[in-house]
């Protein structure tokens, strides 16, 4: 669905990138680990558009996404939900939700809806609130169901779980393996390593800009080498 | 009795045109954060293109129209030219882009159409009507009418309106706008075509009683300015009573002391209102928790 080659971005002159192969396929949860300031951001932003890229490509469901601006990539399948949360804070949760289906003004957006509030129960609670009083773990909540309420056929996801409690985050993991039942096919950047290797089929090890190991998610849990570096076990 | 009355017609008159300046601030505001001072020449380009197109023969109403769309055509190009190119500089930056785009444009203004002060005439003649003793022109009942009219439109543009919260998605986080689709270019050039509008309108409304030239923007841009601030920032509701507010202020203390304070004592309230509630009348504290 989703194909990396030799993706290469860079920031003035410092490139942080070099030259970065994956592949997700559908209906597949893939994930890309690795420490903090490895590249995972970057890696995610040249694939929403935010971020431009300096060599290599990105092809879509078939189509290449060379030149095509960030606001475009919504409508073709492929949604982020940034690192941050970056919900509109001055806007209520509900606008925020309306907001993330702005590509669309069918009847479906009222049962999107429904269904993120039934996914996040708190939400519907708050829905007349302004977003930027919601607690952390609240906004990173409705920057998911955002996303969602955007149709996407592939869902890009950048750190859920930053400054979360144990117990939030565990939801949110939860809420990302359940994705996949309802046919989103997930990229998943995380540093909490082994709660994300848990729930993907697939993983990504990446260190100061480059692939350093691939393969199945649980074959990358068990490798010795990931267990020390990132398991801290 | 009838002299108050006199007084408060004639403030609302001239709030209404404050209003409607201040709702032109409201819509660049809330799209990009950025206080657009060339929204003075808009008003100024909305009279003086009107006066030229009906000199030259056009009937009044094709006159407004063309001046009006001309002056959002000028807005579009200001962002295009001047802000775009810009973009990702701090808002001081921008602002201080505008306030040399309202620069060029008087300029220009001055180069085209000359010093001369002029006028068009009034939409409905020039009888005053008379209610209770006191009078009020035709005239007037078009620039307060044209006030609430672009009030109601704006406010059902910004709540009811799927690119109206687009236009505040923008301003409230760019990156995220982007993210759900939004194309933000197009968000920025829509503001001011829109924005540019509403400053023409108000020239077209207004030239028949406060006459225009090259150099009146300047005037309109502060009262405006001035209006939003006391009404609170992005808000349309606060706009239009900022705009009534200032009026009415300026008029009766035109009225009952000299006509010398009345650009004082607007100021004074104003600064009175900003010490005390700095988010103006209708602004909206922010929330942000982190």
């Amino acid at each position: 669905m989703l194909t990396v080659e030799g993706l290469r971005s860079r920031y003035g002159r410092i490139e942080v990138l070099h030259g970065i192969d994956l592949h997700v396929d559908s209906g597949e949860i893939v994930t890309v680990v690795g420490a903090n300031g490895a590249g995972k951001t970057t890696l995610l932003k040249c694939l929403s558009g935010t971020q431009p890229v300096s060599g290599g490509t990105i092809t879509f469901r078939g189509e290449t996404l060379t030149g095509v601006p960030a606001h475009r990539r919504p409508a073709r399948g492929l949604t982020q939900s940034p690192e941050g949360r970056q919900i509109f804070t001055n806007l209520t949760v509900e606008e925020n939700l309306r907001l993330g289906a702005y590509l669309f003004t069918d009847d479906r957006v009222e049962k999107d809806m429904g269904d993120a509030f039934a996914m996040f129960p708190i939400l519907r609670e708050k829905r007349n609130l302004a977003a930027g009083g919601l607690s952390g773990g609240q906004q990173q909540m409705l920057a998911m169901a955002r996303a969602l309420m955007g149709r996407p056929s592939c869902l890009l996801l950048d750190e859920p779980s930053m400054g979360l409690a144990p117990i939030i985050v565990q939801q949110i993991f939860n809420v990302v393996s359940g994705l996949k039942a309802l046919g989103v096919t997930v990229l998943l950047v995380e540093q909490n390593a082994f709660g994300a290797l848990k729930i993907a089929d697939r993983g990504y090890v990446m260190e100061t800009g480059r692939i350093t190991m691939e393969g199945a998610a649980a074959d990358l849990i068990a490798d010795p080498r990931i267990r020390e570096a990132y398991l801290g076990i | 009795m009838p002299e108050l009355l006199q007084f408060l017609f004639s403030g609302v008159t001239v709030g209404a045109v404050y209003a409607l300046v201040a709702l032109g601030f409201t819509i660049i505001y809330n799209a990009s954060d950025v206080v657009n001072f060339a929204q003075g020449e808009f008003v100024m380009l909305g009279g003086m293109l009107t006066f030229v197109c009906h000199a030259a023969g056009l009937p009044l109403p094709l006159a407004a129209l063309i001046a009006i769309a001309a002056t959002s055509a000028i807005g579009v190009a200001m962002n295009k030219l001047a802000i775009e190119p810009a973009r990702g500089a701090p808002v001081v930056s921008l602002i201080i882009i505008t306030i040399g785009a309202s620069i060029f444009i008087r300029g220009g203004a001055q180069l085209l159409f000359g010093k001369q002060i002029h006028s068009f005439p009034a939409f409905s003649g020039d009888t005053p009507l008379r209610i209770g003793g006191a009078t009020i022109l035709p005239q007037s009942l078009w620039v307060i009418g044209g006030a609430v009219v672009v009030f109601v439109g704006l406010w059902l543009f910004f709540t009811r309106t799927l690119t109206g919260r687009a236009v505040l998605a923008t301003s409230n986080n760019r990156l995220a706008a982007q993210l759900v689709g939004i194309n933000t270019g197009f968000v920025m050039t829509l503001s001011f075509a829109l924005s540019a509008g509403i400053g023409a309108l108000a020239g077209v409304l207004a030239t028949p009683i406060t006459l225009t030239s090259y150099d009146v923007g300047l005037a309109f841009a502060l009262k405006g300015f001035a209006a939003a601030m006391l009404g609170g920032m992005g808000n349309p509701k606060g706009a239009l009573a900022g705009g009534f507010l200032l009026g009415l202020i300026e008029a009766l203390t035109a009225g009952y002391l000299s006509s010398q304070y009345k650009d004082a004592a607007a100021f004074v309230v104003i600064l009175l209102v900003l010490f005390f509630m700095p988010q103006g009348l209708f602004g909206q504290k922010s929330v942000d928790r982190v």
